[in-house]
Order: structure tokens, then C-alpha cells, then sequence
């Protein structure tokens, strides 16, 4: 049992880092082991924001190891090197923890798979996120821990989407935490609450035709196969749509992109979600106490139905 | 273990050869005896009185303290309740076993007015899952939406939800009735086993889904059948009830039910007939 909630304001931009801790913090009971934002912030939209962490934080059951930080500090210095050997050129550096970075980078070439691939050569070294305006951020510890550490409070932008984990198929660790970036893609953003059945041979069938994992987390297979489909031509909610036949088990996720934010829940619907649109805002969550977070008013919610997907524009 | 000797028969019960022991040494055998039906205790109720009414705010109050406090005011003989800023807490006006004028002006979360026997609810918002599981008796509405698992395995009472409900709805259900204004999710009435649902809109797939029993009036569009869901015909009798249930619950009240679709059990699962095992699958 996972809990994930998402917001999308149109037409304004507001405190997104606030009111997602506030409903995520209201899910905590669904799972605290971890907890992750992918906040869309307002930006020049000129550079990249590269989120990416150089080691683990290692909680129960992960198969990663703790290190020293020394060890931290060799691997973010052959990341320097090699955005400079790419070309791209550091902005603003911030080391928010030992192990968590936040680079705002020059870099002018569209494909990020190149860039992508060299810098998680190094071993230890993650992409959290890519984008002109997405930032993933995900530690663990339930929603205002990880707000508090990461100073998400005062981010100021369009949409967001999080999850507060409980895990079940994999370890305690940032690399199996949620959102996961839709990895080569700018900007784009999952997160689900289930589980899929079908993840290996997905899996292997994705990484054959050169898709990359980075967990043995099932929900990394959505965003993995969502970039796929992404990657062929089609559009956002054409690869949502597919997704409800081509993944198999019980799911409700999230999508976000620089200027949208999806939803998709499996034709079961075995897995909660309430919804709640007006002109300027669309709130949801696994439970309505998400919403109630940020809308303490009486309002009008609803579920909405198996297999609907449904996609909304800032 | 108990102590058993045969005895000359005395009761009713045994004249008609039910049993033929009775339990000796400390341990009494009991039967219910309508003579002594007042001395009846059903623990955790409490004589209310209707025109005793208050207001309760849970705006600030866990699910437990506002049941707590619910009870308290049931034990002081408040019969009507108004529940203030619920504000889609889960679990609360749970295990109601009296009569009662429950009202919440605002929505619920899940589990709402759970194992409840006999209590008068209005929501005036929406629910989330499994609204009134395992309702013995009562009427409970919700004027807006409902989530998934709406009425699971309620074994009496009515539940009326006049906006759509989510999936499963009436799941496991034993008895009762449930009424949906709008439109109903995937799979409901699955494996229910007696009891009636009436959906006024849209129904998703699966609708009936391995039921056991009980019958399923639709008034809109089927998305599919579920496992041994069959079609019946719908009698003059069903007609006459189900505008009676209608009226009743203040909902559809020009709706043309003689266009509603009866859905009924196959009863050609494995549990019905004696087949073998390979035949079991044919008739799924």
C-alpha cells in the first residue's frame, strides 16, 4: 500500500512544494519509508536542472552499501569532469546532502541519452531528474522529513506529483523511491501505487531494445515504458492508453511533463484514487484527505473509473 | 469438552428431532424465548430519543475521539446528531448498533458508518471506500459520489448513493438493497449473494461477476457480463418494487423502470451443480 497524490494549477503558479508535502503528509499512514516530489518549478526555462546523487541512503532490505563520504567526493568530481568533456557547463552547483546534488547546467544538445549514459558510467552516480523545469527529489522518511531536509517548502511553480512509499517488492532506498524520471526524456515524471505482474519480461523486452533500469522497483517499468512509447512517436496519452493493456497488474499512476499531468488506472480498479477538477485547479490523491489538505472547503470529488486515463494541460 | 447424555424430548425443538443431547454440568443450553425477549441485552446500544438533538464538530478530533464522543452522546439520548467538518476523515459513525438520526454535512473518507445496525444516515458529501460495509439494518445517503467497494457484504438496510460509485459495489453483499442514482464501476455485484442492487445509469464491466445469487436492475448501459451473469425477465412485481424503492429513496422519481434490465445468477458454477471437473470449466 503506497499513497500518491498530484496537483496541477492552470493558468497561475503557486507554492507546489508546500501543498504536496501538506497531502502527502496526510498519506503518510499508506507508507513512510520513503517519500519523493517531482516538483515543475518556474524557470527561465534557458537550462537544464540536473538532480542526481553520487551514494545511497540504505534502509531496510536494500541491496546498496553505505560509504564513506570521501567516496562522494571522488564521484562528483569525475561528474565535473565529464560535463565539461560534454560540453555542458555548471550554472549554479548546490550540494544539498552528502550524497544529493542539484546542478542548474548549460547544455545545448536535445538528446539526453548520450549525456545520460556517460554520466551514469560512473558507478554510484543516478539521475534523479533532467529537465528544464522538473525536479525530482526523493529520500526516505515520510513527506515533511523530506521537505524539511531538502528545503521544498518555499518551490514555486505549476504542478507536482509524489508518493509516499511502503515497500514491497524491493528495498529501502532512494534508488526504488518514487517519482521515477522518464529516463531519456526532459522533464517527465511517474509515479504508481500497485503492483505489476508483468515487470520482467517487460523489462527484458525494453532492455533489449535499449531502454535502461536503474532498480528492480516495478513501478521504474512504467516510466520506462512510457519513454519507449514516447521514443516511437506517440504522444503522452496515446502511450498512457497502451499502457493499460500492455502492463498487467493492479495500478493507478501518475505522468507529469513540463506542461501536463496524466493519470491512468488499470481496468481492476484495485487501486484508489479521488479526483477533483475546477477551472483553476485539479487535485488528486489516493484518499481524499490529500485533497482536503490543501482544500479544507466542502468540495466535489470523484473516482474515476477502471481503465480511464485522463490528461490535463496547465 | 462439554458433557453430553441423551434425554427424554422436552422441547419443541427436540420433539421435532433438531437434536436429541442437551449440555450438562455448568456450561446451560440456551434458546431464544420470546417471553423473555425484553430481558434481551444487545451490548453497546442505547434508547435515544429523536427530538434530543445536537451538533458535533470533528473538524479537530481523530476517528476515534469522534466515535467515542458519537457514543457519548448516544448514552446521554441524543437521537439526532449532526456531524460538522468531517472533512473526508476514514472511520468515522462506525459500529452504530441503534436507532439513530446520524447527519454529515461534508464528505467521509473510507470505511464510513461501518458495521452499523439500524442507524439514519445522510451524508451530505461524498464517500470514499467501502461506504456502510456490513450494514445489518438502516438506511444510510449519500448525496454525491462514492468510491469503490460501496456496500461491501451489507447484509440488510438500505444504501443510496445519488451520484456514481466506483467499483465492486455491493461486493459480497447478503442482503439489502442498494441504490446508485448515476453510473456504477467495474465489477459490481461481484460474488454477491443475495440482496438486490439497482443502478439507475451506466454499469462497467464484469457486472455480476460469479454471484451466487440476488438479482441486479440496470437502467443504462452494460459494459459486459461477468462469469454466470444471465439476463431474466422483468415481471410486473419487479416493476411495482422498484418504484416503490425509488420513491422511497427520493431518487429517479420519473425514472421508466419498465426499460431496466434484470440481471440474475446462472447458478451453472461449480457449486451449483455436480459436474466434473473438466465440465466445470464449460459451464464458466
Amino acid at each position: 500500500m503506497c499513497g500518491i497524490a498530484g496537483l496541477i494549477h492552470r493558468g497561475k503558479s503557486s507554492k507546489v512544494g508546500h501543498e504536496l508535502q501538506g497531502m502527502l503528509q496526510a498519506l503518510k499512514h499508506r507508507g513512510e519509508d520513503s517519500t519523493g516530489y517531482a516538483l515543475y518549478g518556474d524557470t527561465d526555462g534557458k537550462n537544464f536542472i540536473m538532480r542526481f546523487k553520487v551514494g545511497e541512503n540504505v534502509g531496510e532490505g536494500s541491496t546498496s552499501v553505505a560509504e564513506d563520504v570521501s567516496v562522494y567526493d571522488e564521484r562528483k568530481k569525475i561528474v565535473d569532469s565529464y560535463l565539461s568533456e560534454m560540453g555542458a557547463k555548471i550554472i549554479k552547483e548546490d550540494r544539498i546532502l552528502p550524497y544529493s546534488l542539484r546542478y542548474e547546467i548549460e547544455y545545448n544538445k536535445k538528446d539526453l541519452l548520450e549525456f545520460s549514459q556517460k554520466i551514469e558510467s560512473i558507478p554510484g552516480v543516478e539521475i534523479l531528474s533532467m529537465g528544464k523545469s522538473l525536479e525530482v527529489i526523493k529520500d526516505l522518511g515520510n513527506a515533511k522529513m523530506v521537505c524539511e531536509r531538502y528545503n521544498l517548502d518555499k518551490l514555486v511553480g505549476t504542478h507536482a506529483i509524489g508518493h509516499a512509499r511502503m515497500a514491497t517488492e524491493s528495498g529501502v532506498d532512494i534508488k526504488s523511491a518514487h517519482p521515477f524520471w522518464g529516463y531519456p526524456f526532459s522533464d517527465v515524471s511517474v509515479v504508481h501505487n500497485g503492483q505489476l505482474t508483468n515487470y520482467w519480461n517487460n523489462r527484458r523486452a525494453l532492455e533489449n531494445k535499449g531502454m535502461r533500469f536503474m532498480s528492480e522497483c516495478d513501478s521504474e517499468l512504467i516510466a520506462v515504458y512510457l519513454a519507449e512509447k514516447m521514443r516511437d512517436g506517440a504522444s503522452l496519452e496515446e502511450g498512457m492508453k497502451e499502457s493499460l493493456s500492455g502492463l498487467d497488474g493492479v495500478f493507478t499512476y501518475f505522468v507529469a511533463t513540463k506542461d501536463s499531468l496524466g493519470m491512468a488506472k488499470d481496468t481492476m480498479a484495485a487501486k484508489p484514487l479521488v479526483l477533483y477538477e475546477s477551472d483553476d485547479l485539479v487535485a488528486m490523491g489516493s484518499e481524499e484527505i490529500a485533497i482536503r489538505s490543501i482544500l479544507p472547503q466542502e468540495i466535489d470529488t470523484y473516482d474515476p473509473f477502471d481503465g480511464e486515463v485522463k490528461v490535463w494541460q496547465i | 469438552m462439554a458433557n453430553l447424555k441423551n434425554v427424554t424430548k422436552k422441547t419443541k425443538a427436540q420433539a421435532m428431532g433438531m437434536h436429541s443431547e442437551v449440555l450438562t454440568g455448568r456450561t446451560q443450553q440456551k434458546f431464544f424465548n420470546p417471553d423473555e425477549a425484553e430481558n434481551f441485552y444487545y451490548f453497546g446500544t442505547y434508547d435515544v430519543d429523536f427530538n434530543k438533538r445536537t451538533d458535533l464538530d470533528v473538524k479537530d478530533m481523530t476517528a476515534a475521539d469522534a466515535n467515542k464522543e458519537i457514543d457519548n452522546l448516544m448514552s446521554q439520548g441524543y437521537g439526532t446528531i449532526v456531524i460538522k467538518n468531517p472533512q473526508g476523515k476514514h472511520s468515522i459513525g462506525v459500529g452504530i448498533l441503534n436507532k439513530l438520526n446520524l447527519i454529515f454535512e461534508g464528505s467521509l473518507g473510507y470505511f464510513g458508518i461501518g458495521s452499523c445496525d439500524g442507524p439514519i444516515v445522510r451524508i451530505n458529501g461524498r464517500v470514499g471506500w467501502s461506504c456502510a460495509e456490513n450494514l445489518m439494518a438502516g438506511k444510510v445517503v449519500i448525496e454525491k459520489n462514492a468510491g469503490s467497494c460501496f456496500g461491501a457484504a451489507i447484509r440488510g438496510g438500505d444504501l443510496i448513493c445519488k451520484g456514481s460509485v466506483g467499483a465492486r459495489t455491493g461486493i459480497d453483499m447478503k442482503g439489502g438493497t442498494i441504490i446508485i442514482g448515476g453510473d456504477a464501476g467495474a465489477f459490481t455485484g461481484f460474488m454477491m449473494q443475495r440482496g438486490r442492487i439497482i443502478i439507475l445509469g451506466n454499469v462497467g464491466i464484469n457486472l455480476g461477476d460469479s454471484m451466487y445469487d440476488g438479482t441486479i436492475f440496470v437502467g443504462g448501459e452494460i459494459g459486459s457480463y461477468g462469469s454466470d451473469a444471465v439476463d431474466a425477465e422483468l415481471t410486473k412485481s419487479d416493476q411495482d418494487w422498484l418504484k416503490r424503492k425509488l420513491k422511497v429513496a427520493e431518487i429517479g422519481e420519473n425514472f421508466d423502470v419498465s426499460k431496466m434490465k434484470k440481471i440474475v445468477a446462472g447458478k451453472k458454477l461449480w457449486n451449483y451443480d455436480n459436474l466434473e471437473p473438466t465440465e466445470k470449466k464449460g459451464a464458466i
